[in-house]
């Protein structure tokens, strides 16, 4: 892929599939970035790219925050019923999105957030939310109860006990959820071709719609350059962080 | 449980995820009710809340192009799900052979699951087009007669989405075999090869067999992944040539957002739930058990 991308469409042509390009060069990205064709506007995936990078960091932050602290309630200071709420949310991790998207649709319209990136970042955390409180939860009862007993004998509160002593304690998980989270939020092309209006279209959308445009000649190398940006950002972040992501793996953050 | 006997403020921690825990329930169950309610409704272009029963079931079921669609499930789900967990133990057991530069390639194997499928599609597209791709390049090899066009080939197409997706999906798949692989005991290993049991033995009558529980949960985030199948799809194929690689998830879309039969839309979304449910449920509910 990164070596067609470096070529001239001529030479795509006329070579094959693994010939390495004669004189590279990154006109097909440059191309695919700023000029590109995406149905009818021509404005590369500039604007779409910038629209996942609004949608993905809030989103991300939010719904593991909030995961990290149903995790903590649901093993830490469990009541009655906190077991079957657990079981209930479960389902959220597996069930099919297609369920939710037209009543989503009509509550996002109601909530006046309908084709905005807000909109697409609630359906995110919302959507996301299963998923983070099960890997904080299978986390944190790993963590011996004992820590919070004792804290609470000292008089530690619930929130100074979460700040305190449950966070700095949650690098590897932490770690296995923001990359998690931020893969498949990425990732998503779902929500984004269902919720999203003209401005706020996510990478996915963009790449998709580029690469399935009608046009008489088909340029693989700004197909392939294009995929590569939408690519980018989630492979940076295996490289950079995939050791921890495989060892939190390998703890059995993903067993349910 | 003795985490619950707090003396003080025992009410804070239940109000803290009160409110994520009601909009996920909401989010979750109430939208499920809702696009329940839509199916039974005589929804067209807009949700219409006329009561119309099964009549859309009925329509669905009598609908040519959602049979193409199960039956594609039923060919993608059964060589996607045997593929990609096939692949991925091959390469989780030769990686567990204590290798040099095994964290770089299971970091590499891993890749693919960091990519969309979006991205996965596009690229897979330009492999498999006949005049660009391996065809192509298999003329230029000498192969003259070599023809490889199942990208446009209606009866065909479908294999093309298998096979990305496998490759797609077999890191992952390794990376929980790898995981349950590593939590086995060495000694047993150990007393084996004592007996004199050759390495593909091993794993055959033990290791395989003890992999069990891990097998079982891979199966679901596999099984579950085929029947959601939707980027992959529209990227690849857009559900083409014609109709002839839809899923129940591309179909769903197409008729609920592009062919304002909202209501048909439902009723799909709601057999998809089923299935899911009657493999996830009995699932959760034994796990669940297990534990506790």
């Amino acid at each position: 892929m990164v070596s067609t991308s470096l070529k001239s469409m001529e030479e795509v042509r006329n070579g094959t599939l693994l010939s390495l390009p004669l004189s590279p060069s990154l006109d097909a990205w440059s191309k695919a970035w700023t000029t590109a064709c995406t149905g009818t506007d021509c404005g590369g995936l500039k604007p779409f790219f910038m629209n996942s990078v609004f949608m993905v960091v809030p989103a991300v932050l939010i719904s593991t925050a909030l995961g990290a602290l149903n995790g903590y309630v649901l093993t830490k200071w469990r009541f009655r019923g906190s077991e079957l709420l657990f079981a209930l949310l479960l389902f959220g991790v597996f069930m099919p999105m297609q369920v939710v998207l037209l009543p989503m649709s009509q509550v996002l319209g109601q909530l006046g957030i309908a084709s905005s990136v807000w909109g697409l970042i609630l359906v995110h955390v919302l959507a996301g939310m299963p998923s983070t409180t099960l890997f904080f939860r299978n986390y944190y009862a790993g963590l011996p109860d004992e820590l919070i007993k004792a804290a609470k004998l000292d008089g530690a509160s619930f929130w100074q006990i979460f700040l305190r002593i449950v966070v700095p304690l949650s690098t590897p998980i932490l770690v296995v959820t923001l990359i998690w989270q931020f893969t498949s939020i990425w990732n998503d092309f779902l929500y984004g071709v269902v919720f999203s209006g003209a401005d706020s279209k996510p990478i996915t959308v963009g790449l998709n719609n580029l690469a399935n445009t009608s046009s008489s000649v088909k340029e693989y190398n700004v197909d392939m350059a294009a995929a590569l940006i939408a690519a980018l950002p989630t492979l940076f972040v295996y490289i950079v962080a995939g050791k921890y992501f495989v060892r939190g793996l390998t703890a059995g953050a993903v067993k349910g | 449980m003795s985490a619950s006997r707090a003396p003080r403020s025992p009410w804070l921690p239940k109000l803290v995820v009160a409110p994520t825990f009601l909009v996920s329930f909401l989010f979750i169950y109430g939208l499920m009710a809702w696009n329940g309610y839509l199916s039974l409704s005589a929804s067209r272009l807009l949700p219409n809340y006329e009561f119309v029963g099964l009549a859309q079931y009925r329509t669905l079921f009598e609908n040519e192009r959602w049979w193409v669609a199960l039956t594609n499930l039923g060919i993608f789900g059964g060589l996607f799900i045997g593929g990609a967990m096939a692949l991925g133990l091959l390469l989780a057991i030769l990686l567990d052979q204590k290798i040099r530069g095994e964290g770089v390639l299971r970091t590499i194997y891993l890749y693919p699951m960091a990519l969309s499928f979006i991205v996965t599609g596009t690229a897979w597209k330009w492999i498999l087009n006949p005049g660009l791709g391996i065809e192509h390049l298999m003329h230029q090899w000498g192969f003259e007669n070599f023809s490889f066009g199942w990208l446009v080939d209606p009866d065909m197409a479908i294999y093309c989405v298998v096979l990305a997706g496998i490759w797609q999906s077999s890191g992952f798949v390794m990376a929980l075999f790898l995981a349950g692989l590593r939590g086995i005991d060495d000694s047993i290993i150990k007393a084996a090869q004592v007996d004199g049991a050759s390495l593909p033995r091993i794993y055959w009558r033990i290791i395989v067999p003890t992999l069990r529980p891990v097998f079982f949960s891979t199966l679901m985030v596999v099984a579950h992944l085929a029947i959601k199948s939707f980027d992959l799809v529209m990227a690849l194929t857009a559900g083409g040539p014609g109709y002839a690689t839809d899923l129940p998830a591309t179909f769903m879309y197409t008729m609920a957002f592009s062919r304002g039969q909202i209501g048909l839309g439902a009723a799909s979304a709601t057999i998809m739930l089923a299935t899911i449910a009657a493999i996830v449920v009995p699932y959760l509910y034994s796990e669940l058990r297990s534990k506790s």
